[in-house]
């Protein structure tokens, strides 16, 4: 099961490094994580998707909290979240395939961001669905590269975390 | 407050946290450090001869008083010969401030003489570490290390100081608190919890008490024991609690686990309720997790959140310090009984007593006279393998702090430095290393700092001539093939050895020849001394478990 949770760290030097070597070293299986600072100037935050059992969240959870630089974890399972990441998917786009490229394209509401003899460069921001729907899309007419942030979330509502 | 370089402003801070020796070796990055130790008339420097006795020793010294142990190396293979001894701290609990001399900040990373990148390393191996890039930070980190490696679930924590910083200039002025929004550590157990704890303590009909290190960091044996009275029950101490019930005590069952006594395995294995203070269920307890104490339900105690539902899912989990935990629990419960099942237990202790036969000179029997001439009453250091397996079996203790073992990571090479870390410590104790022969090797270049500092830590080496829970394992089971194990060839005749640092050396080759070396040894009070006894070459520690096997299947013989 894949659980995405919030990691509230001082933002001092080494802290993903401490954090990301937990995880090594517990045996924890990080698909994404996406840090930066935020509105307050010493606090930073990290965005982690975790693969894994219920138990294993609540290990990690526990294990993150003995570090010094981890303020606060919250376990997004069952809140209501806005969810984002981005990408930019640089697709074979010959002349006849480019029409039907910019269809999908603008039905995602995503921005051509580069344009070349034979690619496009698209970039999407969206939930993990919509940016993999998109890409499952393009990818009949060929991948040449692809990037993405990894996913960032904040609860909905007057909620503050 | 005043102007001081960051040298002295770490001595400083020492001061201010208590410090009264520091274990260490010198080197380039430390220049700074060694020069302001120079003049230094209140902290202790003790020159070791190998970094890695100077970590085992704070660690010794943090064992059997209670106080944060500090060691100090120099940079690059200074601060990696700490490694070990930071990971023995780390795996034990054991608070330890360890400070590493490190390049000046414009080398860093730059591969550059003597460098390495030590925050790094001991990353998975401290719960925190610092490099320290401006001497206007020095007074902070200090509190703030001292803090985190001796409060919660204690531990060790390094501070990395650049040679340039150790040289800069600071107005030093000592922070009154710390505050950490990340750490802030649980002391109370939740008294929801402690109630539901007590009911089930209180409808129990087989109990088993398993006490462990959080027991001694908390310093709550008399509590322990006024809990154990109260409600009638039999107390198990792990080789990590040794001492912190009384061995002595009618209700004692001695050690668990993989060489633990037959009867505490029993009892766990029989009980319906288990109450676990301060231990964290390590595998060498609880054999198979799958079949460990089938029948029992948890009550799990611990300072850390993260050791409770870990290894054994509690029926109730209480976070909390163990002294106030037992306090709080203490007064929702009545005067128990359990005369039955005391009654088969002690059935079990006649039936299944720890014993050893046979002829020729027994290291069983050596242990049993080391308790007899000191009276129970030494500080025992162990070094690893079946020395430590016998010495813990065979020195019952009846305080908290007399037994030092690497029980965690069982590093061998343990024992001697952290025995000299002792004996720093309280100078007018007895103080024996129970070793083997292969790990007194490890660390016998510190016989050279007992004597430069006048430590009379007495040796035992029950020597075989081999490395020999390797070969018991090996004969046991791998068809008795020994690989690796004999190191009878180049074996130093150990009694030329120790006089060839000035030490006392004695060897024993039979058993009537015991007591007479024993009595020797204690007599020596000014210099160390090491006895060669050499044992039966294939004397195996008994009872076992086999890796992966269940408690209550043991090989008794």
């Amino acid at each position: 099961m894949r659980h995405t949770i919030s990691v509230l760290v001082e933002n001092q030097p080494g802290v993903l490094a401490r954090c990301a070597g937990l995880f090594a070293r517990r045996g924890f299986n990080i698909e994404s994580l996406a840090v930066s600072t935020t509105e307050a100037p010493q606090t930073s935050r990290m965005t982690i998707v975790v693969e894994g059992p219920e138990w294993v969240l609540e290990q990690i959870s526990k294990q993150l909290y003995k570090l010094r630089d981890v303020i606060k974890v919250l376990d997004h399972t069952g809140d209501p979240v806005v969810s984002r990441e981005l990408a930019l998917i640089k697709v074979k786009a010959h002349p006849d395939a480019r029409n039907e490229i910019m269809q999908v394209a603008a039905i995602f509401r995503s921005n051509i961001v580069d344009v070349a003899a034979d690619t496009l460069i698209i970039e999407a921001t969206g939930n993990e669905e919509k940016i993999s729907a998109l890409e499952n899309l393009l990818a009949k007419h060929g991948i040449v590269e692809m990037v993405r942030t990894g996913k960032v979330v904040l609860v909905r509502g007057a909620k503050q975390t | 407050m005043m102007r001081m370089t960051g040298a002295q402003a770490l001595l400083e801070g020492f001061k201010r946290e208590g410090v009264e020796v520091i274990f260490g070796y010198p080197g380039g990055a430390l220049l700074p450090i060694s020069d302001a130790l120079y003049h230094e008339q209140e902290i202790r420097h003790i020159l070791v001869r190998h970094e890695q006795a100077a970590a085992h020793a704070a660690d010794g010294y943090a064992r059997a008083t209670g106080k944060v142990g500090v060691c100090l190396a120099t940079s690059g293979p200074g601060a990696t010969n700490l490694v070990t001894g930071i990971a023995t701290a780390y795996m034990d609990s054991i608070p330890l401030v360890a400070v590493t001399g490190q390049v000046v900040t414009a080398a860093i990373g730059r591969d550059s003489f003597q460098e390495a990148d030590i925050t790094g390393i001991t990353m998975p191996i401290t719960k925190h570490n610092y490099l320290v890039k401006d001497v206007r930070e020095l007074p902070r980190v200090i509190k703030e290390a001292f803090y985190i490696a001796s409060t919660g679930r204690r531990g060790p924590v390094l501070i990395d100081l650049p040679r340039d910083v150790a040289q800069a200039e600071l107005d030093f002025e000592y922070p009154d608190k710390v505050e950490l929004r990340g750490y802030q550590p649980q002391a109370k157990g939740h008294p929801l919890q402690v109630k539901k704890a007590a009911a089930l303590i209180a409808g129990a009909e087989r109990p088993v008490i398993i006490a462990g290190g959080g027991v001694v960091a908390s310093e709550a044996a008399d509590e322990l024991a006024k809990f154990a009275e109260l409600i009638n029950t039999p107390v198990t101490a792990t080789l990590m609690g040794k001492g912190v019930f009384p061995e002595r005590n009618g209700l004692s069952l001695g050690m668990p686990g993989m060489h633990g006594t037959a009867y505490s395995n029993y009892a766990l294995n029989g009980a319906d309720v288990i109450i676990a203070a301060g231990m964290r269920f390590d595998d060498r307890v609880t054999g198979k997790l799958e079949t460990f104490a089938p029948n029992a339900k948890f009550i799990h105690i611990d300072i850390d959140p993260a050791e409770i539902g870990k290894s054994v899912p509690p029926a109730v989990p209480i976070v909390g310090d163990v002294k106030l935990v037992l306090q709080a629990l203490m007064k929702r419960l009545d005067q128990q009984d359990h005369s039955p099942w005391l009654a088969q237990i002690q059935e079990w202790k006649e039936r299944y007593p720890l014993s050893y036969k046979g002829d020729g000179l027994k290291p069983q029997m050596i242990v049993e006279e080391i308790h007899k001439i000191t009276g129970g009453d030494a500080i025992i250091t162990t070094e690893v393998g079946q020395n430590q397996m016998w010495a813990a079996q065979f020195y019952p203790c009846q305080r908290p702090r007399r037994f030092l073992s690497s029980g965690g990571l069982g590093t061998m090479g343990y024992g001697f430095p952290a025995a000299i870390g002792a004996q720093v410590a309280f100078p007018d104790a007895v103080v024996w290393d129970i070793a083997g022969d292969g790990s007194i090797q490890m660390n016998i270049q510190e016989l050279a700092t007992a004597v430069a500092n006048k430590l009379a830590v007495k040796v035992a080496i029950l020597n075989n001539c081999y490395l020999g829970m390797v070969r018991q394992w090996q004969e046991l089971f791998f068809g008795g093939r020994y690989s690796c194990v004999d190191v009878s060839c180049g074996m130093p005749n150990f009694v030329t050895l120790a006089e060839a640092y000035g030490a006392v050396g004695i060897r024993v080759e039979q058993e009537q020849e015991v007591r007479p070396a024993l009595r020797k040894a204690m007599r020596v009070r000014d210099r160390p001394c090491l006895i060669d006894f050499r044992i039966n070459r294939e004397e195996n520690v008994m009872p076992m478990v086999p890796a992966g096997g269940s408690i209550d299947q043991m090989m008794i013989d």
